[in-house]
């Protein structure tokens, strides 16, 4: 649609005409502005716990235990240097061997959402899982933040 | 031949006053459209909507997605 509409464009006299082929999906799935009726709504960006604990895929379980405690069995976020997500870390894993690389333990594809995605607009299919938490990323794969889906005891 | 451009692209053209067209239909863009955007939905495109836009400054046109 956009190709037809640069193209029209062209033929209407305009010398330098742009095509945004990824279009919206790829400006609001990377967290920048809207604008518009809807643009208010809550996204998961929006209640996403942004003051997330982080580790590097070379760590060592015990280290990371050190640098973070246990904090109430929240998962860690294993990051690269760019903050891309490279996987997720469960409290039950961080309470291991402590000479084991993070890399071993890790959750190499853990649960991601979009931050456009509308607050509580939870898959039917991670209910049934009983997945408790979600990373938000934009659409390059940089961390944004962490999102409680459902309280652990739910999952019984 | 238009031009493709990425996120990033985009972001600087506008900043430097490229002008962005939003051509889904209307009540798409009500919803929810880039800030900034100007909409002409495809259906409506033709030499009398274009007049809204210079002619003379650059245009970026965009729609949902790769369609």
């Amino acid at each position: 649609m956009s190709a037809r509409a640069a193209s029209r464009l062209a033929t209407l006299g305009f010398t330098h005409v742009y095509r945004y082929q990824a279009g919206r999906a790829d400006w609001f799935a990377a967290g920048l502005p809207r604008e518009g009726r809807d643009a208010h709504v809550p996204r998961v960006a929006d209640v996403a716990k942004r003051d997330v604990h982080t580790c590097r895929l070379d760590e060592r379980v015990g280290d990371v235990r050190d640098r973070v405690g246990r904090d109430g069995g929240e998962p860690l976020i294993v990051v690269d240097a760019d903050r891309v997500v490279l996987g997720l870390v469960n409290s039950d894993a961080l309470a291991g061997d402590p000479a084991i690389p993070v890399e071993e333990v890790m959750d190499s594809a853990p649960v991601t959402f979009r931050p456009n995605i509308r607050a509580g607009e939870m898959p039917d299919y991670l209910k049934k899982q009983g997945v408790q938490h979600a990373i938000v990323t934009t659409s390059d794969g940089v961390l944004i933040g962490l999102l409680h889906l459902q309280p652990a005891h739910s999952t019984a | 031949m238009p031009t493709v451009i990425d996120r990033q692209a985009v972001q600087q053209l506008v900043r430097e006053g490229t002008q962005l067209v939003d051509v889904l239909g209307a009540k798409e863009y009500e919803a929810e459209h880039i800030p900034g955007a100007i909409n002409i939905p495809l259906k409506n495109l033709d030499r009398a909507t274009a007049k809204r836009l210079d002619s003379g400054r650059p245009a970026i046109t965009y729609c949902h997605d790769y369609q």
